[in-house]
């Protein structure tokens, strides 16, 4: 029970609850002082949930090292924790391997809830009139997925860099290892403070929480604010880390051009995150100082505007967009050489369109407002921006499908996934420009077909990715392989599911049926395409299922794998797995390039007191 | 070049293959405005350059996932190709010229279904959780369906009087929200006489998908005798104009006149009895309690309803309006 009790997880949870009660009780102390009716429902449980996710911070020992700095006590400069065992996944870590294991672990588990909410309503859908939800009940479900997967997917892919950006560039630990811990862990309470919202009324409001319709929704919506603004600073502190980390603690001579291609997507998310994250926590948190204290931003009796809100709120949600696909994209160009025993076609070219895509994705936020009413001589020149972005993600396909050209292709699992998200990718891309001109978007707009295009970007871009990325470097996290047969039958299950769900939703979308309707009319002939659908969502999540079933018993039972299965010529696979707490136990030097497969005698780096290192 | 031969031959195969695929199943509702023509011959473009970047980006990828996989028994690594600085420029300045012609097809587009015809028939639209009501200013009449004339382009002058709502009719393509504070212009020319549905498009709260409303397509003779039929009704019995009222305010989605319940309390049996309110208390369900409670609803919550869901109509109905509605109610004994 003490060891239960010892564990930072529990302690954290415990103090939240300790924070939220006191938070609680101090506005009722307030308003009593104040001569107020005691109990007002709205302020005391907003508070109470922020000092409660401060309190989760203290008492999972996020802030324990600083205080101790703050007081002039010594830190040690690296931690050995390795003799804790299985226990330091649920406690402060500085080691970047755990804090991206951690982030995995609840990447999965976001990822999993946000998937039960849609096979909820998904059943629901099924079939046309209200079954077992009530209205509310759906709004507040569907708007629950959208943000828990979008949580999900930030914590997705914080979990592929911090494994794997020091392991690529040669580094010992990130840059500011303490940061790195608080930004994980700040995501728990957030997360929890999130999935409160479905106890307090819910929200009906989908995760773009426009107002005026989010000033009026019930207490959910509050929790809804707050767990996302605080979950945003996961991503904030996460993008310093990482492009610190690469700007200081390259390995010699690894120049900006002999990086491995997913640092330069890693900097190309990195540098969106940390520069547009801040508008959407700014955007909720002003709905929620409009909902607190009366002050009428975006009402337009008080002299505010609704349109300012979705101005602020797409500033940040288009370029996440990119957040979200640009690791995603870094990983199908990291693993295709792996796989195709071929260099990666124009690196130089594959690197700047990351960039490229990040710096354009600033400037196309107003196409999700092409039906708003907002000036009108705003809607052309954002339809120029957004079709601009066109053309690095084409550099990026031709790069790959040029990359398998006259390759040498080998298909385990993850190539399978690889292969499978630039195929969906490709649907969600070339279905992106009817949204872009604005005349087809008058049609597209707020239907199902914007539901199937952006599930296939963010499936493409970050789903199968994540996928491929977890079967690639498992061996290096535990040593041992995942199952290549359960693998197979993940995909399979996931992909052709996958295929005619988006399908279909674009289909249904074409036709004339909106998004985020809890029931649909009859008359229209969807019942159909919505039970395929349905059954579709079913197999895909059987698939995830089967995912993470193998996740367990690999980990426990695997096929050990301690050398370069892969035959990769990535710095990581040059020694054993599982990786050392402090990754390499001797510096190495970059000698060559990454992706020079078929060239033979090269190799990409050299480690110290090594005379040659042969490239099999 | 063998290899670039059997390529170019199949992607020219499959573009065409999935092209008329994609044509042949219907992909876009009737075209029923001039507005929709212009739309669905830039949509045509768009099928047609998915179709061919589909084709090409798929038949090479999967041709050189059959040609070149490692056979059996092979080891070694693939051709060392490192990259083209000429093909990269090539797939970077095509899809650049491509892209700033569709962004000229979209803004000639735009100009077109925007075009402005000085006879066009005025149509002011307000809506509402969750109602769509319409104004003829030239003939002084209102209406919860839209009737419209065929061939005749309509001006729809939108807004809102709560939350964001969005006017759609799949049939017509074009789509405009409706914002409280400001007024957004619509212009559609209805070509086929018949009955569509309007569909707000924007989430705006629990009975969003509800939010559905009739718009007829008639010949210009049929609008006449509908608009001078409108013009003559004159309602003078309160219970009626009551009755009148709420449907057009589609109050029914949520008071039921039946006593089941739904997302309000229902309207049978109402006057005259006890409500029990969620503090405890309870109050006499008389004309004052109903008056008060169209225009501050959230003054009196009745026991297991939520509060915030119904909005105030203070500053949509008028003192005999509400006093209509609750003569209604008080008559669903």
């Amino acid at each position: 029970m003490k060891k239960f009790f010892s564990l930072g997880l529990v302690r954290g949870i415990l103090w939240q609850i300790f924070g939220t009660a006191l938070g609680i009780g101090f506005i009722v102390l307030v308003r009593i002082l104040m001569g107020l009716p005691a109990w007002k429902a709205e302020p005391a449980v907003v508070f109470g949930a922020l000092l409660g996710a401060i309190f989760f911070l203290i008492g999972v020992g996020a802030f324990t090292d600083w205080y101790k700095m703050a007081m002039g006590e010594e830190v040690p400069e690296e931690v050995d924790e390795s003799s804790l065992g299985w226990r330091r996944y649920f406690g402060v870590s500085l080691d970047h391997k755990v804090i991206g294991i951690q982030y995995m672990v609840l990447g999965i588990i976001l990822m999993s809830i946000g998937g039960i909410f849609a096979l909820i309503f998904r059943t629901e859908l099924a079939e046309s009139g209200m079954q077992f939800l009530t209205m509310i009940e759906y709004n507040t479900l569907m708007s629950l997925h959208g943000m828990v997967m979008i949580v999900s997917i930030l914590v997705g892919i914080a979990a592929i860099m911090n494994y794997t950006v020091p392991l690529l560039i040669g580094a010992r630990d990130m840059a500011f290892p303490r940061l790195n811990a608080f930004s994980f862990w700040i995501a728990v309470p957030a997360g929890l403070i999130l999935l409160s919202s479905m106890f307090l009324g819910g929200f009906d409001t989908g995760w773009t929480g426009y107002p005026p319709l989010s000033v009026r929704a019930p207490l959910g919506m509050q929790m809804f604010f707050l767990g996302v603004s605080l979950a945003g600073f996961t991503s904030i502190l996460g993008s310093v880390n990482i492009i610190a980390t690469v700007i200081r603690l390259r390995a010699r001579n690894m120049t900006a051009f002999r990086m491995p291609i997913f640092i330069w997507a890693a900097i190309a998310t990195s540098i969106i995150s940390l520069t547009a994250t801040q508008l959407i926590g700014l955007s909720f948190e002003l709905v929620m100082f409009q909902r607190l204290f009366g002050m009428g931003f975006f009402d337009p009796v008080a002299g505010g505007n609704p349109i300012l809100f979705q101005h602020l709120f797409w500033f940040y949600s288009h370029p996440a967009v990119y957040v979200f696909v640009l690791p995603g994209l870094g990983i199908i160009s990291e693993l295709l050489p792996v796989f195709a025993r071929k260099s990666l076609f124009g690196y130089k070219w594959v690197a700047m369109s990351s960039l490229g895509i990040a710096l354009v994705g600033f400037l196309v936020w107003g196409h999700h407002m092409f039906t708003s009413g907002m000036a009108e001589y705003l809607r052309v020149p954002f339809m120029y921006s957004t079709l601009l972005v066109a053309i690095p993600t084409g550099v990026k396909f031709f790069s790959w499908v040029a990359t398998l050209w006259k390759g040498k292709i080998i298909y385990p699992v993850p190539m399978l996934f690889t292969l499978a998200s630039i195929v969906v990718f490709l649907l969600g891309g070339l279905t992106g420009p009817p949204n872009a001109t604005i005349a087809t978007d008058l049609h597209l707009q707020d239907t199902y077909y914007i539901v199937g295009h952006f599930h296939d970007t963010l499936f493409g871009g970050f789903m199968f990715p994540f996928f491929a990325a977890v079967y690639f470097w498992f061996p290096k996290m535990t040593g041992r392989r995942l199952n290549e047969n359960l693998g197979k039958l993940h995909f399979w299950l996931v992909t052709p599911s996958f295929f005619i769900l988006s399908l279909l939703m674009m289909r249904v979308g074409l036709l004339g049926m909106r998004r985020r309707i809890a029931d649909y009319d009859p008359a229209l002939g969807f019942d159909n395409y919505h039970l395929m659908m349905t059954i579709c969502g079913f197999l895909i999540a059987a698939g995830v299922l089967v995912f993470i079933i193998n996740l367990i018993r690999s980990a426990k039972s695997g096929e050990p794998a301690p050398g370069n299965i892969w035959n990769s010529r990535s710095p990581e696979w040059q020694v054993p797995s599982p990786m050392p707490v402090h990754n390499y136990d001797k510096e190495f030097e970059v000698v060559g390039e990454p992706y020079d497969y078929g060239l033979p005698g090269s190799t990409y780096v050299r480690f110290e007191g090594e005379e040659h290192h042969d490239q099999p | 070049m063998k290899h670039f031969i059997v390529v170019a031959i199949l992607v020219i195969v499959c573009t065409f293959l999935v092209y008329t695929g994609l044509t042949a199943i219907g992909l876009l509702p009737i075209q029923a405005s001039e507005q929709a023509i212009v739309i669905d011959e830039l949509f045509d473009v768009h099928i047609a350059l998915i179709s061919f970047l589909f084709s090409l980006i798929m038949v090479i990828m999967f041709y050189s996932l059959v040609v070149f996989r490692r056979r059996k028994g092979e080891l070694g690594d693939g051709a060392f190709i490192k990259g083209n600085s000429g093909l990269e420029i090539t797939w970077t300045l095509i899809p650049f010229i491509i892209v700033v012609f569709l962004a000229y097809l979209g803004a000639y587009s735009l100009g077109e279904i925007r075009r402005i015809d000085l006879t066009a028939l005025q149509v002011n639209v307000t809506a509402g959780q969750w109602y769509w009501q319409y104004q003829y200013p030239e003939y002084g009449i209102a209406s919860t369906d839209l009737y419209l004339p065929v061939d005749r382009q309509v001006s729809l002058d939108m807004t809102s009087n709560d939350v964001i709502h969005s006017f759609w009719v799949p049939e017509f393509r074009v789509k405009m929200d409706l914002v409280p504070g400001q007024v957004n212009n619509l212009r559609i020319t209805p070509t086929i006489t018949g009955s569509y549905k309007v569909r707000c498009a924007e989430l705006c709260g629990a009975s969003h998908a509800y939010m559905e409303g009739n718009v007829f397509v008639v010949e210009q003779s049929e609008f006449d005798a509908w608009v001078s039929e409108q013009q003559s009704t004159v309602v003078i019995d309160p219970v009626l104009r009551g009755q009148q009222l709420v449907q057009q305010y589609g109050c029914t989605t949520c008071h039921s006149l039946d006593g089941s319940s739904k997302i309000g309390p229902t309207w049978k049996n109402l006057f005259g009895h006890q409500v029990t309110l969620d503090d405890g208390s309870t109050i006499m369900a008389d004309s004052e309690y109903l008056i008060q409670s169209i225009l501050e609803p959230n003054l009196h919550i009745v026991e297991g309803f939520p509060a915030n869901v119904m909005p105030d109509f203070k500053d949509i109905l008028d003192q005999t309006q509400v006093e209509s509605i609750a003569a209604y109610i008080e008559s669903l004994k």
